[in-house]
């Protein structure tokens, strides 16, 4: 009887603590919340806030490999060496611009068409929609050292083929003239990632709109021009940034593809490749982040204006529910 | 709809030839790989089309084994991958859920954040990151590919989680809490359990960054020849124009890179869709 009291207030006892717990878990939410996104916030605060400030600031200063101690500020003058005296500036911003854009909106249509096929409901497309995608799951090291053998201009099978056929074979990586088709060639390689969200999108599209158009006597294109591409404008949208976004700071491809100098007459060196040079091969970080920050300033600029003239052309309209 | 039968059948003949000319044009390069991955020395210099190896020279495998310290490669590789598969999954997770459930104070600034840190280049932080790594003697180790990914240092997978979390009815939530749970015990016993879209979409994605990365193992390894990574090795065999006579064994390499992701996306590919879109699986 004692014994069985006792222990009916033991577990009351552990009641209250529990609920006391439970109460000051409640009280303490905001905390908790602190708690959970701390890791992360950590990491922006090392990893992202103070490096790219520090970056601003090694800009306007002469930081060299032998400097020792506070950096010498020399405002402007990086920025005024690289607009007036650096001639690889231009040729590397000439250089990516051509790069994206032929590949951003090739690969942007190729992606498109295709998934627009691949969503037709006729057999055998699993199959399809796996070949189609395959490519872009090779790791680029691999893709890229795989189109280098390729692309070979004795032993590739691109030249082989092509004198198979009876036509002249090309120095793909060695002609000046085509060491830049050559990149959008492999780029294009790769269109599987954003034709799978294209799909997404298009497997969306509520099946009664484009049976509404068929009621109304609406053709095929019609389907296409008023109804598809408009529902997926917020997706063309999306990879349309991210390409942009992505193409500027190609990067691995070249490197591999035909080392730090850029080619035969500089005919490969794109952008991140002379940020790069200037930093690691020549040292002058002070210098090359100058040259970084210019190029986040493009990006930056030409997401605000995508994102600002977006509302002109991206079908926002019929919201869909945010999932709650 | 009733289609005539003929414009139908000529309807799907051109279907079927654009897919199928499509196909084969994109499967050329990996199936030209898998080829001169089994030919002989002599045959890969032969400068004639020839898609079928004669004699197939499957030593070329077990050879590229010797050749080169692929195995110090993988096992460097992996130290990447866990760190990067630990990150995605404790850190993100706990940051996704607390944006997507747990109201606190400056919660939509802290989320503003993380979506404009998704923008940022990551040219703009290179330099200073690379200058910290050394002053604190971290170059030619580990650290600096370590550290981010351990500490989920990926807005993008945070972004995953919250959109996926935010998915999962309010109810369900409410009913956990009243019953007792606290909220790590939510995201413990209920989130995790019902994510495996998600976690698995982040997982491939955690891998298949690490597998591929290499700026970062180049810029922090590059002079370190024991910590190479299979990236940084497949970049030393491949030579420039003129020394070609290696071409089959890159491929071998190259095949060694690509099977490994070939397998993760097979078994995740019907995870990869649903949890990134948020939707699906939740709502029946």
């Amino acid at each position: 009887m004692a014994q069985a009291s006792i222990k009916a207030k033991q577990t009351q006892q552990d009641a209250t603590w529990k609920v006391r717990l439970q109460e000051w878990w409640f009280r303490n939410r905001a905390l908790i919340g602190f708690a959970f996104i701390f890791p992360w916030f950590a990491g922006f605060i090392i990893f992202d806030a103070l490096p790219f400030i520090y970056n601003l600031y090694l800009s306007f200063t002469d930081y060299q490999i032998g400097t020792v101690g506070v950096p010498p500020w020399i405002g402007l003058e990086n920025y005024v060496e690289i607009f007036t005296e650096d001639k690889f500036f231009g040729k590397s911003m000439y250089n990516t611009v051509y790069y994206l854009g032929f590949s951003v909106p090739l690969r942007l249509i190729f992606a498109f068409l295709i998934a627009l096929i691949l969503n037709l409901r006729v057999r055998g497309m699993e199959l399809y929609r796996t070949l189609f995608y395959v490519p872009s799951v090779v790791p680029l090291v691999a893709a890229t050292v795989i189109f280098a053998g390729f692309l070979n201009t004795r032993y590739g099978f691109l030249n082989q083929f092509l004198v198979l056929i009876g036509a002249m074979p090309v120095r793909w990586l060695s002609s000046p003239d085509a060491i830049k088709p050559s990149l959008i060639l492999i780029s294009l390689w790769g269109f599987g990632g954003q034709m799978i969200i294209f799909l997404a999108g298009l497997q969306s599209i509520p099946d009664d709109l484009y049976e509404a158009a068929a009621i109304d006597g609406g053709t095929g294109w019609h389907r296409l021009v008023y109804i598809t591409v408009p529902l997926m404008t917020p997706t063309i949208f999306f990879n349309l940034l991210l390409g942009l976004i992505g193409g500027f700071q190609i990067f691995e491809q070249v490197f591999i593809l035909i080392g730090t100098n850029g080619g035969p007459l500089q005919a490969g060196l794109v952008y991140m490749l002379h940020v790069y040079n200037k930093a690691f091969r020549d040292f002058e970080f002070g210098y090359s982040a100058a040259l970084s920050v210019i190029l986040f300033l493009i990006i930056f600029v030409l997401t605000l204006l995508l994102v600002y003239t977006s509302n002109r052309w991206v079908f926002y309209g019929d919201a869909q529910d945010d999932g709650t | 709809m009733i289609e005539d039968p003929r414009a139908k059948m000529v309807r799907y003949i051109i279907i079927y030839t654009v897919l199928t000319v499509g196909a084969i044009v994109m499967m050329v390069p990996l199936l030209w790989t898998v080829s001169t991955s089994l030919k002989t020395r002599d045959k890969i210099t032969i400068r004639r089309l020839e898609l079928i190896p004669d004699p197939v020279a499957w030593e070329n495998y077990p050879y590229l084994f010797e050749a080169r310290p692929i195995l110090q490669y993988t096992r460097n590789t992996m130290v990447i991958v866990v760190a990067s598969l630990f990150g995605a999954w404790a850190p993100c997770t706990l940051a996704g859920y607390a944006f997507a459930r747990i109201p606190f104070p400056g919660r939509n600034i802290f989320f503003g954040i993380l979506l404009a840190t998704m923008m940022l280049p990551y040219v703009v932080r290179l330099i200073p990151l690379f200058l910290f790594f050394d002053e604190i003697g971290w170059t030619r180790t580990f650290g600096p590919l370590i550290l981010p990914r351990v500490l989920g240092h990926n807005a993008f997978y945070i972004f995953l989680y919250r959109q996926f979390f935010r998915g999962i009815p309010e109810d369900i939530y409410d009913s956990a809490r009243i019953d007792g749970c606290s909220e790590f015990g939510v995201w413990w016993r209920i989130f995790m359990p019902m994510s495996r879209p998600v976690l698995a979409a982040v997982s491939i994605f955690a891998f298949s960054f690490a597998w591929n990365d290499f700026l970062n193992p180049l810029i922090y390894l590059g002079s370190n020849k024991e910590l190479w990574t299979l990236a940084l090795g497949l970049n030393a065999l491949q030579g420039f124009e003129g020394e070609d006579n290696s071409l089959n064994l890159i491929m071998v390499f190259s095949m060694l890179m690509i099977i490994p992701m070939l397998i993760v996306f097979y078994f995740g590919q019907k995870h990869l869709i649903s949890g990134v879109t948020a939707q699906g699986s939740l709502k029946g």
